[in-house]
């Protein structure tokens, strides 16, 4: 199939080869596991059990609120013993709500129903079943995929991609469950295709992992989903990108992909709906490379919502040597951990502990406006013009260049000869402009009140005023109508 | 009609009023931050230094030689620009309050930006007639707005890079005028002698 | 001498006259950056910024007599919106939210004398006599009026603590 032309891009070292021979494996249950609340995008859900009570494998523990949310559920049987704030898989390393359960060692599972043919399932049944198993999108944006599922589904999506790019150097997860799964995740694929009635079905998959392109071919021959191989670059796996490498058509910016009749999803999500839907099971477990540097035995585990980072370090044979940084997520686009005492999340795809060397410099140098960003950005944007703004403190000159179309995917960072952290600067204004935007919400809402207040307080002395006259004009009246009477008894 | 042209020409470039011959510094320095205001600026100077020039060249000739009373020329254009000013203000307090707001004192502050009392100061001295004059002051002006708007925008660019803090600030924006200066002295070749 | 008088008088009549009609002509109804300015402020009436209220805020910032980072409560979402509105440059770098900071009542030092209640611009404490009183964290302005009038230094101003929600990396130095 012919390919379309791409913007932009880089080719990091891949670094894969560390985790990508090493067959998935199971995690054992850990004796703790600390389940946040909000691990997607939206609403956070919100707690249905109480401290000390009993759960069983896959039951609901908080419920989605509002439209954009996700159910959380139990990633094991045991007893909540805490439901408070617990430090997040985040670089803050700020707290977060999180519901605690201690393990009784049964891993026992709720009894789930589960349909004899998922295909003969209506689309909106398909989407509740999704949704009420609390996925989210797996390949780290986390967004409800029942959400995406109903909306498409209104917008009439044509196209259906899977997202098998996994372009994020040392990240092999998706690798080894294609490899291994594969016939499950194009089970997963046929779902969502019927869920959402699109006509093409097509897999893009980076050409630089063969065999899990030989078994997601295998496994697709004879349904109406074509796996495609797309080239091997950084950000393969940004779901524009791989839109425009399959269809050529670009999102417009700041719209969806359903806006062009687009829909994507990631493999590992298309697999988590083949099991929710299939065997009725929610969310509870996903894959996770640990991987890096200073990694003893790297590998793919099976990790149940909730473990703790430190612990999947600790099964994969501890550290070599001391590693230089903790990263959640990938090299490009993950964050950096300052603590490895923080629970996996549903869009955790990997933990890498990198060693010093593999860090290298950071010293940063001024710009020589070699334009080496503007070449890699996969946007098409001018990171250095951006950079440039924000550092003398106007963030709001990057925005009209294009700030917010920016996906933050470090390319412009990976290439730049000066060692500027040109996606540090991006990160930050954007957290700036956000809180901004909060704080001019915020200002609306007290402005509303303070209104509000006043007509209030000014009704309140205008009714007291005319209550004082009305009381004036009575007695007034009595007054006069006294002094009538006396003049009259005077007179007569 | 080429000749007028080419007085046009050699107004806005090659004897440029501010580069060339240093007249209107203050606003040139002052309200070149920002292009669009740097702009807009320009084209209020515009306004006042046209109608100047062609008020100050008909008091010349038809108020001040007739009646020989030349010495209050000084006077007389003073109070003709500050009538100009005045009405510019006005107008644009009317049609833009933000652009009012943005220029500020600047706004008023044209009456005494050198350049316009000085262009029908010249105009009186080189005898010019009321063609060259009103041509030559529209020239100028635009040259003026020209370069306040190339110097706006090269402070734009400025404000990005790193400077050290001994020349951040004014002290930079003065090289970079007198290497602008030094690039409009090549226009002095375009006029062949 | 007759002749520079007359004349200078007779030119400066007929300026005078122009200018008075353009005046007229050009006339501006008050002023609709004031208005605009009082939609852009907080509309507490707090005071902290030295005028009368909001209405004098804008006032002074529509003569130019006061800078846009005048608004302690807006910080810099204000700063940037007026500074935007009125086409200058605003130095919001030295504003940086002077540390957000939102009242909180002490419970245990609390009478229920619905003092702050009574004097909040926006409604932000909820109480009765004799009841603790609570604060509304999302319809605090921080203006302070209500530390002002506590008896028993019960309500007082405390910085807004970093959530997960709003925590964003540092400028790079």
């Amino acid at each position: 199939m012919k390919l379309f032309k791409l913007r932009g891009g880089v080719h990091p070292q891949g670094r894969k080869e560390l985790a990508s021979e090493r067959a998935i494996r199971v995690l054992p249950m850990p004796d703790r596991l600390f389940i946040p609340l909000q691990q997607h995008v939206g609403a956070p859900a919100q707690p249905l059990v109480k401290v000390g009570d009993h759960v069983l494998k896959g039951q609901l523990i908080a419920a989605s609120q509002g439209f954009i949310s996700a159910p959380v559920h139990a990633s094991t049987s045991g007893r909540i013993v805490a439901i408070g704030d617990y430090a997040a898989a985040h670089s803050s390393g700020l707290a977060a709500p999180t519901v605690t359960i201690a393990s009784d060692g049964d891993d026992r599972w709720l009894e789930t129903d589960s349909p004899s043919d998922p295909f003969s399932l209506s689309p909106e049944e398909i989407a509740a079943r999704v949704g009420a198993a609390g996925i989210v999108g797996l390949g780290g944006a986390t967004f409800p995929s029942a959400v995406k599922l109903s909306l498409s589904r209104k917008n009439n999506v044509r196209t259906l991609i899977i997202n098998g790019g996994e372009c994020e150097p040392y990240i092999t997860c998706d690798d080894r469950l294609m490899r291994e799964r594969a016939s499950d995740i194009i089970e997963g694929v046929r779902l969502i295709r019927h869920a959402v009635g699109a006509v093409d079905v097509m897999v893009g998959i980076e050409e630089n992992k063969p065999a899990a392109l030989l078994a997601m071919r295998a496994a697709a021959s004879g349904t109406e989903v074509k796996v495609i191989a797309v080239p091997a670059m950084y950000p393969m796996g940004w779901d524009k990108q791989m839109i425009r490498a399959l269809t050529g058509c670009e999102v417009p910016a700041d719209g969806r992909s359903a806006d062009i009749g687009v829909l994507v999803h990631n493999v590992a999500t298309a697999y988590a709906v083949h099991e929710a839907v299939r065997f009725g099971r929610p969310l509870v477990s996903r894959l996770v490379t640990v991987s890096g540097g200073a990694v003893a035995e790297p590998g793919n585990l099976v990790v149940p919502i909730g473990t703790l980072v430190e612990t999947l370090f600790q099964y994969c044979g501890g550290f070599s040597e001391k590693p230089a940084r903790l990263v959640l997520g990938g090299p490009m686009m993950g964050s950096e951990l300052f603590s490895a005492a923080v629970p996996v999340v549903k869009g955790t795809s990997g933990v890498l502990a990198l060693t010093a060397r593999e860090i290298g410099s950071t010293q940063a140098a001024p710009c020589i406006r070699c334009s080496s960003c503007v070449r890699a950005c996969p946007v098409g944007l001018l990171p250095l013009e951006m950079a440039a703004h924000i550092r003398a403190g106007n963030s709001n000159a990057a925005v009209s260049r294009g700030l917010k179309d920016c996906i933050a995917c470090g390319c412009c960072s990976f290439v730049c000869p000066s060692h500027i952290p040109l996606v540090h600067y991006f990160n930050f204004a954007k957290g700036e402009l956000m809180e901004q935007e909060r704080g001019k919400l915020k200002l609306e809402a007290t402005k509303k009140l303070a209104d509000e207040r006043m007509a209030r307080t000014q009704r309140i002395e205008r009714e007291r005023e005319a209550a004082a006259a009305k009381r004036k004009a009575a007695r007034e009246a009595k007054e006069a109508a006294a002094k009538l009477t006396q003049t009259i008894t005077e007179a007569a | 009609m080429s000749e007028y042209l080419l007085l046009l020409l050699s107004t806005a470039l090659v004897n440029n009023v501010v580069l060339v011959k240093f007249l209107g510094l203050c606003p040139f320095m002052g309200i070149s931050k920002k292009m669009d205001t740097a702009l807009s600026m320009g084209l209020a100077t515009t306004f006042v230094i046209t109608f100047t020039t062609a008020g100050s060249w008909l008091l010349e000739h038809w108020l001040l030689m007739p009646l020989g009373i030349e010495y209050l020329r000084i006077l007389t254009y003073i109070l003709v620009i500050a009538a100009v000013v005045q009405f510019t203000e006005m107008v644009i307090r009317k049609v833009s309050p933000p652009l009012y707001q943005v220029l500020g004192i600047y706004l008023p502050l044209i009456t005494t930006n050198c350049a316009v009392l000085g262009l029908p100061l010249l105009n009186v001295q080189e005898n010019n007639g009321f063609a060259v004059s009103l041509i030559g002051g529209f020239g100028s002006s635009v040259g003026f707005t020209l370069v306040l708007v190339l110097f706006a925008g090269m402070r734009e660019r400025i404000a990005l890079a790193s400077v050290s803090p001994v020349f951040s600030g004014a002290p930079i924006a003065f090289i970079t005028a007198g290497m602008l200066a030094l690039a409009f002295m090549g226009f002095a070749g375009l006029v062949p002698h | 001498m007759i002749t520079a008088m007359t004349s200078l008088t007779i030119l400066g009549a007929i300026l005078g006259l122009i200018l008075g009609v353009a005046a007229r002509v050009f006339r501006v109804e008050g002023n609709a950056l004031v208005g605009e300015l009082l939609d852009i402020l907080p509309g507490s009436q707090c005071g902290q910024c030295g005028f009368p209220g909001c209405a004098g805020a804008a006032q002074a910032l529509a003569d130019g007599s006061a800078p846009v980072t005048l608004c302690p409560p807006g910080g810099r979402a204000v700063a940037i919106a007026l500074a935007a509105r009125l086409g200058v440059e605003a130095d919001v770098s030295g504003v940086k939210d002077a540390v957000p900071m939102i009242a909180e009542v002490r419970e245990e030092l609390c009478i229920g004398c619905t003092r702050c209640f009574k004097v909040c611009p926006t409604d932000a404490i909820m109480g009765a006599a004799q009841q603790i009183h609570a604060v509304f964290r999302e319809a605090c302005t921080a203006c302070g009026k209500c530390e002002a009038v506590c008896p028993t230094e019960s309500v007082t101003l405390v910085p807004v603590s970093v959530t997960l929600h709003g925590w964003y990396w540092p400028k790079p130095v």
